[in-house]
């Protein structure tokens, strides 16, 4: 009788904080037009979230491809078709891997960026004196944070398909003597706009949904070290859950 | 000669947390033009009556007008003007990190208004030679000590020219010099720029000097009030215990806590 108690309570509270995030994203978007307006804040924020992030983003999409380049090279030569790696490794790339991996490092490297600013400015009573200066925090901090991760995301996604592309490229060609025609020929042919447009449409999910984690969380932060701490740890955990969520639906919607 | 109505009218405010009474049936009039201390031990709630009257927290139930306008019918577009007409001083400044101090205290202006930059630059300018820090304008806030994070945060708190100016324990972890200049800038510009202040305290002898009228909490409601003079020479308990800064009285040294002999002998690993 407990456990069906507490679980019910658990299924309440999880009901409740989906209102609480909605009903905050549904803010952010009424402010939208009006944060446009200031679009040098949002470009900064595109700055933080986007360029900060290229390091970590660009090597990680070299190895990713190298590997999948590695991987791939070895299966396709069992069946003699190892000119089929760069189409493998593009659609692989484009479709699955870009989007979620740049979703979960993004997470890493800007949620909690994004999270602890925030938090940081509520422990620091910040945000309470922008509310005192009749200042919207909402308008003013979050909604650029969040438009600039939104942003940032689909075009980081962009750039490690390329870099992942090249890094398959590199083991497949350079070292594994794929013929250079054939890998990218296949690949042109292969890859169809679909497949491009489907990680478009993924990426951009996972940047409004990583970002609007990262806020909401800095934002809601309880206003202590521990509070802000706790905060940084909730985003990753709840990002790295929902990307791998969202994917799943995601890629079955797309089949 | 009858005093000027009340700025701000509070009328058997209730309001808890977590079930805990905050405060109950509290009633303080605040007067135009003077500076009127809120004092009490810590915890009695000092800081929540300032959330209430700024309008970051909302009544359980009761009246708190502020300005003419009852605080709990407030649209957020009716509160975010009535908060132009106010300014605050936070504990610890609240300054914004990422700007340096002319930039903070511009914050408002440029957010509010759209004054031409040399008209902007001289306001800002103005306020900082008030508090002393014209010479700090191009610091960042990490580089100030407290005590000048607080006079940048009064500079940004008077750019508007507010009507009313709160201040949430304004002398907390100063030196003795810094103390001395934020309370002579207090009673200073309360009286050239005819604001109405309210502070929020427990320094007893410090706000003594410099506020006109005091409000004495404790236990969800107001234990006296009158003009500093008037508290010391009160038979009240509570007041004699605040104002000696005695350990021990109807506020007690001990938190609740269940029979010491008894937990000591009791069995158990924590509590």
């Amino acid at each position: 009788m407990n456990l069906v108690r507490e679980l019910w309570g658990s299924l309440i509270d999880a009901l409740v904080a989906l209102g609480d995030i909605t009903r905050f994203l549904l803010r952010l978007i009424v402010c939208t037009p009006r944060v446009l307006m200031r679009f040098d804040s949002v470009v900064r924020q595109v700055y933080n979230s986007g360029v900060l992030s290229l390091v970590i983003i660009m090597l990680s999409g070299l190895f990713v491809g190298m590997v999948l380049g590695l991987q791939g090279f070895q299966l396709l030569q069992r069946f003699g078709s190892e000119q089929a790696l760069g189409v493998a490794a593009a659609i692989g790339l484009v479709k699955e891997l870009s989007p979620v991996v740049t979703a979960l490092l993004f997470a890493g490297r800007a949620g909690t960026a994004l999270a602890s600013e925030i938090g940081l400015m509520r422990a620091t009573d910040q945000l309470s004196a922008m509310e005192m200066m009749a200042v919207d925090p909402i308008e003013r901090v979050v909604a650029p944070r969040f438009l600039g991760g939104v942003i940032a995301m689909p075009l980081l996604s962009a750039i490690f398909s390329m870099i992942g592309v090249y890094g398959a490229q590199l083991v497949g060609v350079q070292i594994m003597h794929v013929d250079s025609g054939s890998f990218w020929s296949q690949m042109r042919a292969g890859v169809d706009i679909r497949d491009v447009s489907e990680g478009l449409v993924k990426s951009c999910i996972f940047g409004v949904a990583c970002s609007l984690i990262a806020v909401y969380q800095g934002y809601h932060a309880f206003p202590t070290a521990e509070g802000v701490g706790r905060a940084t740890t909730r985003t990753v955990v709840a990002s790295a859950v929902m990307v791998l969520f969202l994917d799943y639906l995601l890629t079955s919607a797309f089949l | 000669m009858n005093s000027p109505p009340p700025i701000v009218e509070i009328r058997d405010l209730r309001y808890s947390i977590n079930g805990r009474a905050i405060f109950d049936g509290l009633d303080v009039d605040i007067v135009p033009g003077r500076v009127t201390a809120i004092m009490g031990p810590s915890g009695t709630g000092k800081t929540t009556l300032l959330r209430l009257i700024t309008g970051q927290l909302v009544a359980d139930s009761g009246t708190l007008i502020v300005a003419g306008q009852e605080m709990s019918t407030l649209r957020r577009v009716e509160l975010y003007a009535l908060r132009r007409r106010m300014g605050m001083l936070f504990q610890n400044g609240a300054l914004l990190t990422d700007l340096d101090v002319f930039e903070n205290v511009a914050y408002p202006l440029r957010e509010h208004t759209d004054l031409p930059e040399r008209l902007l630059r001289q306001l800002v300018l103005t306020k900082l030679q008030a508090v002393g820090l014209r010479g700090a304008a191009g610091l960042m806030p990490a580089e100030l000590s407290g005590g000048m994070s607080r006079r940048v945060a009064l500079a940004r708190a008077i750019v508007m020219d507010p009507e009313i100016l709160v201040y949430d324990e304004p002398f907390v972890g100063l030196d003795p010099i810094s103390l001395g200049v934020i309370l002579r800038l207090i009673r200073r510009l309360n009286d050239v720029l005819g604001l109405t202040s309210i502070v929020v305290s427990h320094d007893v002898h410090e706000i003594s000097s410099v506020a006109d009228t005091v409000y004495l909490l404790s236990g969800g409601k107001v234990a006296a009030h009158g003009a500093p003079g008037d508290l010391n020479a009160s038979q009240s308990e509570v007041v004699r215990q605040f104002i000696g800064g005695l350990p021990d009285g109807p506020v007690p040294f001990h938190f609740p806590a269940p029979d010491y002999f008894g937990e000591l002998l009791a069995r158990g690993n924590h509590l």
